[in-house]
Parts: structure tokens; sequence; C-alpha cells
């Protein structure tokens, strides 16, 4: 029963975060930073997740290709 | 129907990519055990699709649009820059691009190796299970796409219809040609949708968290072409670097070899 649940969210975890979960991690944290902006701060923020996602792939390619993951 | 039609496109294309995976799969199953099998293993599989997209599809249309935009948007972000990241380094030349006729050779091989048990009513348990699988693994993928980018619209049908002639069409082809699909440009296809992905990704994620776009739902025909040319411009510097370090010499190479870990 605990493989079947292990497997079974190591499966979603492939499915959904992928080979890199620090992407996930910056997508994550851009957004609640976003509506903190927008919410909080009263600032429109829509410019913050697009190059939150653009810096999350560069910083992931450069590890990817330079043997740090 | 004509503002529909970037939705059908987008999700036709995403989906055509898993149907040609999901082919090879069940061809290598069909021409190497037998078909019977081979098709129960996909009539199974294609019944729990249609029912996760039955019970899920209405379900995630009753959502606030908000809260829909902002985890679906999360979710397609993430998911669409893994996709990015993914043709790029094959583009790049870093990772081995995908090809359908040795995905083919392998399957085959194990097919063959396999014994034949039969199984719960099943002739061929391995056919069954191994078309099983690979029709629900690469059908899960369409199934994320359509009810993603179905409920954002509020147009599910839509999205089902571009899913649904995607599978046809690579269904008929598969038919026709009895091979897997391998001449199709499929790194070029994932490449294109990773982009799509990530650019409606971002824009329901940032509305979802409570943005207002610049020009509304124009900010799109902006964000789809930067997206387009970030991940090229990413694609020819690390294609570049790439033959640099090639030509610097193998110690170069293994290293770069050990830092690409999928």
């Amino acid at each position: 029963m605990l493989r079947a649940l292990k497997s079974f969210g190591a499966f979603w975890y492939d499915f959904v975060i992928g080979d890199d979960w620090h992407v996930a991690a910056i997508v994550v944290a851009a957004l609640a930073l976003t509506a903190l902006l927008v919410h909080v701060a009263g600032v429109n923020a829509w410019w913050l997740l697009p190059l939150a996602g653009f810096a999350a792939l560069v910083w992931s390619l450069h590890r990817a290709t330079s043997g740090k993951s | 129907m004509t503002a529909a039609l970037p939705l059908v496109l987008t999700v036709f294309v995403a989906c055509a990519v898993e149907a040609i995976e999901a082919l090879t799969i069940v061809l290598a199953a069909g021409l190497t055990r037998q078909w019977r099998s081979t098709f129960q293993g996909m009539a199974a599989a294609l019944v729990v699709l249609a029912a996760i997209v039955g019970v899920l599809g209405p379900t995630i249309t009753l959502l606030p649009l908000t809260a829909l935009r902002l985890v679906v948007g999360a979710l397609l972000a993430i998911f669409g820059l893994q996709w990015l990241r993914k043709a790029i380094l094959r583009a790049a030349g870093y990772k081995a691009l995908h090809d359908e006729a040795s995905a083919y050779l392998r399957e085959v091989a194990a097919a063959k190796a396999a014994p034949e048990v039969a199984k719960r009513g099943v002739s061929d348990w391995y056919a069954f299970t191994l078309t099983f699988k690979g029709v629900l693994l690469e059908g899960l993928e369409v199934v994320f796409i359509v009810i993603t980018f179905g409920g954002n619209q509020h147009n599910l049908g839509a999205a089902v219809v571009g899913a649904a002639i995607a599978v046809v069409v690579v269904t008929v082809t598969g038919i026709v040609v009895r091979a897997p699909l391998a001449k199709v440009p499929e790194n070029a296809l994932k490449f294109a949708v990773g982009i799509m992905l990530t650019s409606f990704g971002t824009f329901w994620g940032a509305e979802g968290a409570g943005v207002t776009w610049p020009g509304n739902d124009a900010a799109l025909l902006v964000l789809v072409p930067v997206v387009a040319v970030v991940s090229l411009g990413c694609a020819a510097w690390l294609r570049r670097a790439h033959r640099v370090n090639t030509a610097a010499g193998p110690q170069a190479q293994v290293s770069q070899a050990e830092g690409v870990t999928s």
C-alpha cells in the first residue's frame, strides 16, 4: 500500500514538477510575490512572472549544462 | 468558432505530439504480439481517460475563475517551462533527440523477449499492459492540456475537438503507413507547444494573482513571440557553447554530459 502511494506520488511529481524542481519553486514564489505586490502594495506587477519564468529557464539550462544539477 | 481557433490549434499540436508517442507503443505491441490484446489495452486506457475528463472537466468549470486561473496558470507555466527546457537541450545537442524509430525498436525488442501469458480474460497480458500504460500515460498529458485550456477558456468542447482531431489524424496516418511516425519533427512541435503552454500559463497565472495585463487579452500577442524569441535565443546560445566545448575536446564533453541528468 505504502509502495503504491509512493509510486503514485512519484508519478505526479515527475508529471508536474519534472526534472528540475527549482523551476516550479521559482514560478510559485513569483506568483506569491505578484499577488502580494498587487493586493498589498497596489502595484500592477504584470512583468514579474514573465521575468521570473525566463530567469528560471536560463538558470535551469545553465545548471543542466554545467554539471550542477 | 474563429475565437476558439487558437485554443483548438494549441490543443491539436500538443495532443498530436502525445498521440505520436502513444502510436509507437501501440504499433510495437500490435505488430509484435497480437492486435486483440493490444486493442483491449488501448480501449481500457481510453475508458479511464474518458472517466477522468468526465469527472474533472465539469468540476473544474465550477471553480471561481480567479482561483482556476491562478492554479491552472501555475501548473501550465511549470509544465511549459519543463517542456521548453527539454526541447532547448535537445535542439542544442545536450540531449538526444526523441527518435520514434529507435523508441519503436526498443519496444519491439522488449515485446519479443516477454513470454505470452493469459490473465483476467486477456490472451496476451504483456501486450495489454504495455498498451494500457503507454496510452494512459501519454493520454494523461492530453487530458491535462484539454482540461486546463478548455476550463480556463470556458470552452471545454473546443479543447476536446482539438484533441480528438489530433488523435484521429495520428491514428489514421499510423494505420496507413503501419510504422512509427519518425519523420514528424517532434522536437520542433514540442518546442512550439512549450512556448504556448508557458505563455498561456504565465498569462493566466498572473491574472489569477490579480494583475491586469496591458491591452488585456491582446497581451498574449506580445507574450507568445517574446517567449519564442527568448527560447530560441537560449537554444542558439547553448548550441554555440556546445560546439565550443565539443571542439575543446572529449574531457569537456564528458563533464557536460554528466551535467544533463535527463
